[in-house]
């Protein structure tokens, strides 16, 4: 008896290989390597998948599903498949596993009874690649609306504007024919509906038609309570042109009198289905849409990327990885903007709970020569574009420095070194006590925040919550730490975390990583001026810019402020050497954080709704893509 | 006791107002005048409000800052070339470009057919270009560059908005203007203020004129031939060296495109 409690203990901690071996003990006919050129981890045969999907977060201890991408093989093997990482809270490297369905008629069993954080990212392969989840119990569109025509990352499926499948498109030179996309199309001939869509149904405006497949089954319904109050059962609509939404969400909330009974989160309303266009780009093409997709954060989401796709060009025969100079810039920026980012999120927390503004802009002050850095830097304030394949774009120049261009512009002229010291060593710490000093005693923010919005440990871990919004609930698990990348092992900090998962522990954690924050950017500082003039590229040379990529897949992630992001890229080769990732996923931490979004509110009223999702801190151009 | 965290919280409101107001009287009305005060305010000494008093100041954009590309070329009143395009029309902008904003004309000569290092014409499209800067950070000749003007809003936008050559050219003095520190380290990288060609055309031409010199000089050593017949083989070898030259640099730019794209193959 002891020696199985040792056993299974063992097994929850041991390294990938050994818990690959306890599956195919258990599970030999379902089980297989994945063996194909540059892949790695197992297939598992889809009839058995949940099975042993279960065995692995209960007697693997693999309790944190990250992410979970579809893949269309059209053309390659006439295949979809499902990739799924799951990771151990208590850290390590991740087992990925895959379930692979033929085309037609795909179908692959959900894995929302084992882990629920499976929710969104299944209704997204649903949407975007038309495989059906049968145990699902919400299988709906959730990016695109019904009225879609098609699955648009199936391979075989072309956008109104299509041009050619790869960039660079043809058109462009030697013989530049140049037109608007508009005179290709001209309005009302490119929108193409399913068959089984009945029209006239877009005419109808009642209220049944806007809830119509939320499976909410009320409008207006009086409850009998017995002995208490009378209350109505109502539908509230709020978003998504909302304020509080941060950009175009909705939320559809079934109210029992004022109290929230059920939150159904609608969106998709900023969606331009940024994996579709990635797919179309070059690799390096797609480095500035990365930007754009948490724009809050753009220095981090570019090393994201740049980490993925660095891990398959390692496989290559003349790979060189990233300097340390280059590192310790990388580190240095991803830091940073991670002190913009909980700025920015605890500035308009407080908005959202009515103090209209003020702490806000007092918040995002210090921001402001945050960003003046990045622009003297990488050139733009938030559009950074800044990592490159193997480096970065450029060093810190010696002196931030303006040249006065426009009528009436005036200019500045600082040191870099003097600007970052004295941002680092003064200007922020201040301005992180002064917010400190400012919110966190005040009564109206505590009475408002303490206790609401409550999310368990156990359920932050299953709905996959990750970043602030995890770490509130009480679990360390902090991709930097968990899963090492960059410099991050060799330098000193704590993974800040606080256990009420509450709206006030999720604003208290984001001013401890703001602290650790600066510890970090404290020892970056004289790294910074030990490797002064080191090359920022392997070699000293420009990056080619149509890197070749070995065939294979990879999957990078990042601690991003708002949470995990991981990248899962795959690469498939042709005659001509690959120039375009075949599959380019992103695992979007604002778009699956909402995944429990409908459980926190749940109980608690609808000035709270805003209150709860300002704490999860979401960016609509990372939730919608 | 209830109610001190309100109270201190106002605390900070209170200093905010204050420092806001407290600058106005350190700078006694001059706060928006002069230069020096502008780099204050709106650097890290600053203390209360940020604000900018747009458009009667603005901040000056530093120099990596990119917007809208614009192409280099040769400044009104250079020697050789004046107002020559630095543009070769290799095409690399137009395919590193992610959103496929750039369209190019390759220059032809009408008699061969060939093409020749000059875009015949070129477009960006302003309002698909995403101010990524791949355009200028991957283009072999340092022709094309991000701008630093970004008031570009039109009223038209249908017809406004796709810059053709002209509107994009500018001469390479306004690059020097706008960004000196990173115009002097790429003149440093080719070897020159001038555009690759012309200092491979220089060098080359410099190497034939130390040529034609020591031979001359040579030929004047050995009065071997009367003068008159020494000046037309001068002549002649002055104008074969101009022949080489020429074919040298076609050969050269052919060379550099060639592994250009090589090292992007690999």
């Amino acid at each position: 008896m002891a020696d199985q409690t040792i056993n299974s203990e063992a097994l929850k901690t041991g390294d990938i290989s050994a818990a690959v071996d306890y599956l195919k003990a258990q599970y030999p006919d379902a089980i297989s390597d994945d063996t194909r050129e540059g892949y790695n981890g197992i297939i598992i045969a889809r009839d058995q998948l949940v099975e042993v999907a279960r065995a692995m977060r209960d007697d693997l201890g693999f309790d944190y599903l990250s992410n979970a991408a579809a893949v269309d093989y059209l053309g390659i093997e006439d295949s979809m498949e499902m990739v799924y990482h799951a990771y151990r809270t208590s850290g390590g490297a991740a087992l990925a596993f895959k379930a692979q369905t033929p085309r037609a008629q795909a179908e692959i069993p959900s894995l929302i009874e084992v882990w629920p954080g499976a929710d969104f990212q299944e209704r997204e392969a649903y949407d975007l690649h038309g495989i059906a989840f049968p145990g699902h119990p919400n299988l709906r569109r959730i990016l695109l609306w019904d009225g879609f025509d098609g699955h648009p990352l199936r391979k075989d499926w072309q956008e109104a504007y299509y041009e050619e499948d790869h960039k660079p498109f043809e058109s462009r030179w030697p013989k530049g024919f140049v037109r608007r996309a508009e005179e290709l199309n001209i309005y009302g001939k490119n929108v193409k509906y399913p068959a089984d869509l009945d029209l006239n149904s877009l005419a109808d405006t009642s209220e049944e038609s806007v809830y119509a497949n939320m499976g909410l089954g009320v409008d207006v319904q009086q409850l009998d309570n017995g002995d208490e109050l009378q209350t109505d059962k109502l539908v509230v609509n709020l978003g998504p042109h909302h304020p509080s939404t941060h950009g175009v969400f909705r939320m559809v909330v079934t109210l029992n009198g004022e109290t929230v009974e059920k939150l159904e989160p609608v969106m998709g309303y900023l969606h331009r289905n940024h994996e579709k266009i990635g797919e179309r780009n070059a690799w390096l093409h797609n480095m500035p849409f990365t930007d754009r997709l948490d724009y809050i954060s753009s220095m981090s989401n570019n090393l994201g990327y740049a980490l993925a796709v660095e891990q398959l060009l390692a496989r290559g025969a003349r790979y060189q990885p990233p300097t340390y100079r280059a590192e310790v810039v990388r580190v240095l920026m991803v830091e940073l903007t991670r002190i913009v980012n909980h700025f920015w999120a605890i500035g308009f927390l407080l908005n959202d709970l009515g103090a209209f503004f003020t702490p806000a802009l007092y918040a995002i002050n210090e921001r402001e020569l945050i960003l003046d850095f990045f622009e003297a830097v990488a050139g733009s304030r938030m559009m950074c574009n800044y990592m490159r394949f193997g480096g970065i774009y450029k060093d810190l120049p010696e002196r931030i420095h303006a040249v006065a261009n426009l009528v009436n512009d005036k200019m500045r002229d600082y040191d870099t070194m003097d600007y970052l010291v004295e941002l680092i060593n003064e200007r922020i710490p201040r301005a992180v006590d002064q917010l400190d000093q400012y919110l966190t005693d005040s009564e109206i923010i505590r009475a408002r925040t303490i206790g609401v919005g409550y999310l368990p440990k156990e359920m932050a871990i299953a709905y996959s919550a990750a970043g602030p919004l995890l770490r509130a609930s009480g679990v360390s698990y902090d991709v930097r730490r968990a899963d090492p990348y960059s410099i991050y092992p060799e330098l000193d900090f704590d993974v800040a975390v606080r256990y009420n998962g509450d709206i006030y522990d999720r604003y208290l954690i984001r001013l401890d990583e703001m602290r650790e924050s600066l510890r970090i950017l404290r020892q970056l500082l004289p790294r910074l001026e030990v490797t002064h003039g080191e090359p920022i590229m392997p070699g000293g040379k420009q990056g080619p810019y149509m890197p070749r990529v070995p065939i294979g897949e990879s999957y990078g992630h990042v601690e991003n402020p708002k949470g995990e992001l991981g990248y899962y890229v795959v690469s498939a080769g042709d005659a001509k050497g690959t120039q375009n990732p075949w599959r380019y996923h992103v695992r979007a931490p604002s778009f699956i954080n909402l995944t429990a979004l409908g459980q926190m509110c749940r109980g608690h009223k609808v000035a709270d709704i805003v209150a709860i999702l300002g704490s999860i801190d979401i960016v609509l151009g990372e939730t919608d893509r | 006791m209830y109610g001190v965290g309100i109270l201190k919280g106002l605390g900070v409101t209170i200093k905010h107002f204050i420092d806001t107001y407290v600058d106005d009287i350190r700078y006694a009305g001059r706060k928006y005048m002069r230069q020096e005060n502008f780099e204050v305010r709106q650097g890290l000494k600053a203390q209360g409000a940020f604000t900018v008093q747009y458009p009667e100041e603005k901040i000056a954009v530093p120099e990596r800052f990119r917007f809208v590309p614009f192409l280099i070329v040769d400044d009104a009143d250079h020697p050789e070339r004046p107002g020559h395009d630095w543009c070769t029309s290799c095409g690399i902008c137009a395919k590193v470009c992610p959103p496929q904003c750039i369209w190019i004309v390759r220059g032809e000569n009408p008699q061969t057919g060939r093409p020749i290092p000059e875009p015949e014409a070129f477009f960006i499209d302003i309002d698909i270009c995403m101010n990524c800067g791949y355009c200028s950070e991957f283009c072999p000749f340092d022709a094309i560059k991000m701008d630093h003007d970004y008031e570009l809003a039109s009223y038209d936008r249908t017809g406004a908005h796709i810059h053709d050559k002209q509107k994009l050219s500018k001469p390479f003095s306004y690059w020097r203007t706008i960004a000196p520190t990173t115009a002097a380290e790429e003149a440093e990288a080719r070897g020159g203020w001038e555009h690759t060609d012309v200092i491979k055309e220089r060098k080359k031409a410099e190497a034939a004129a130390a040529k034609a010199a020591k031979a001359a000089a040579q030929a004047e050593q050995a009065e071997a031939a009367p003068e008159a017949e020494a000046q037309s083989e001068q002549d002649a070898e002055a104008a074969k060296a101009e022949r080489l030259r020429k074919r040298e640099a076609a050969l050269a730019r052919n060379r550099a495109r060639k592994e250009q794209e090589n090292q992007n193959d690999e």
